[in-house]
């Protein structure tokens, strides 16, 4: 798929190619507001209060609302991000202490465009130069930690005050937890190949080259490839939000998971831990449960633990990370996420 | 013609690697591909985004899954400043 070649190359044609998506976008958007009561209550004949209606329109509706909100989102970041590249943080990162790095490292962890999927050689090329392990660790949790699909859908679904509570939290984890773990002298527990690999070899960095129109093309494959990846986690967490939707007892999560227990919050990092999903896949549960009247400080912790620290990822940092230094940074990441958890349950109550 | 594909076998590698199959076939160039799994040896290229493509020990991409046309490209382009 190459949508480069559509796109005219005269300013006014891309501005008018873009303004023209923008509209077909927003249209989409206020339909999929109309269809659906039309569709199940007036042509089908549901029962609009009934609860399979319910549910089926809360699937519907989310499916396409959460699909059209990624797609807009996802593609903004994405052509905006393209200005950014992990070789420029990591030259913005060589030389600079612990403290002001670990603050540094987190910042840029959230603007950078990452996939978790590169960590092991981000790791080795940041340490490799120069950069702290205290400092190289802040940046790769906040990387997925403050995720960019998260915040477009915490922005439309909770509005501005959870979304700034979301990343300010996110990047408060990142910074104390790398900072803790620098301090605690996890030099080794690295992989000793780590230090001996020299940089060979130039560094590439085509960001600054590319036309504007190559940005654009950027964003739609991103898009695309991240759709074709998560969709199954999407229509999983919809499915599952539109069953406590309709069917789940208003008091059924109050009642255990609810600001009367002290243990909330752990125990929905505890469980969210090994769950291994995406943003994307967790938001409609998200919006369930919060509309079942879980507070918003233990659906963030359970959230950010969820994106955060998964299986899959810690497999792929055991190349470079012993177990012990492993187990550290599951347990200091996880007492951050806890500790914003009873924070913003307090602050946002 | 030297070309390797440097990634740890992730998806996103395999793609690299079809596309860049694509290009050569479509070119009709005599080059060899090779996959480079090892991550001190990706290290070593000073790539720090996987998948990245590498022709002649010369890194000319990285972080991206380029389309079998823009890999052509790129192949072109080294081919004609080899040749002048």
């Amino acid at each position: 798929m190459s949508v480069v070649e559509h796109i005219p190359t005269t300013t006014r044609g891309r501005l008018a190619t873009v303004v023209a998506v923008a509209a077909a976008w927003a249209g989409l958007y206020w339909l999929n507001g109309q269809v659906w009561d039309r569709l199940l209550d007036d042509l089908l004949g549901l029962d609009p209060d009934a609860r399979v209606t319910e549910s089926l329109h809360f699937f519907l509706f989310d499916t396409v609302k959460i699909a059209l909100l990624l797609t807009g989102i996802i593609f903004v970041i994405t052509v905006a991000r393209s200005y950014m590249s992990v070789e420029r943080t990591r030259a913005l990162l060589g030389g600079r202490r612990e403290g002001v790095g670990n603050v540094m490292a987190a910042g840029l962890g959230v603007v950078t465009p990452f996939c978790s999927c590169s960590a092991v050689p981000a790791f080795i090329g940041f340490v490799a130069a120069g950069v702290p392990i205290g400092v190289t660790l802040s940046f790769l949790i906040a990387s997925p930690l403050v995720n960019e699909v998260a915040i477009g859908l915490l922005l439309t679904m909770f509005g501005f005050e959870v979304t700034l509570a979301y990343v300010g939290a996110g990047v408060s984890v990142a910074i104390v937890a790398g900072w803790v773990l620098g301090r605690l002298g996890v030099e080794r527990w690295v992989e000793p190949f780590v230090f001996e690999t020299r940089l060979g070899g130039q560094l590439v960095d085509d960001t600054a080259a590319l036309t504007f129109n190559q940005r654009l093309q950027m964003g739609a494959e991103e898009v695309a490839s991240i759709l074709r990846r998560i969709w199954p986690y999407l229509l999983v967490g919809i499915g599952l939000g539109a069953v406590i939707h309709g069917w789940a007892p208003e008091d059924l999560f109050t009642r255990y998971a609810g600001p009367g227990n002290p243990f909330a919050v752990l125990v929905a990092v505890l469980i969210g831990i090994p769950l291994y999903s995406n943003a994307a896949g967790i938001m409609p549960l998200v919006v369930a449960l919060h509309d079942k009247g879980l507070p918003m400080g233990t659906l963030l912790a359970f959230m950010m633990a969820v994106v955060a620290l998964s299986l899959p990822e810690l497999i792929l940092l055991r190349r470079v990370l012993r177990v012990p230094l492993l187990v550290t940074y599951v347990a200091v990441v996880a007492a951050g996420i806890v500790a914003v958890g009873y924070l913003f349950n307090l602050l946002l109550a | 013609m030297q070309v390797k594909v440097l990634g740890p076998g992730c998806k996103n590698c395999v793609a690299l690697e079809k596309a860049t199959h694509e290009a050569i076939d479509r070119l009709g160039l005599d080059a060899t591909v090779e996959k480079v799994t090892d991550y001190a040896e990706i290290a070593g290229y000073g790539v720090m985004a996987t998948p990245a493509l590498v022709v002649d020990e010369k890194v000319v991409s990285s972080g991206r899954v380029l389309t079998p046309t823009a890999i052509q490209e790129l192949l072109t382009s080294v081919t004609a400043h080899r040749a002048s």
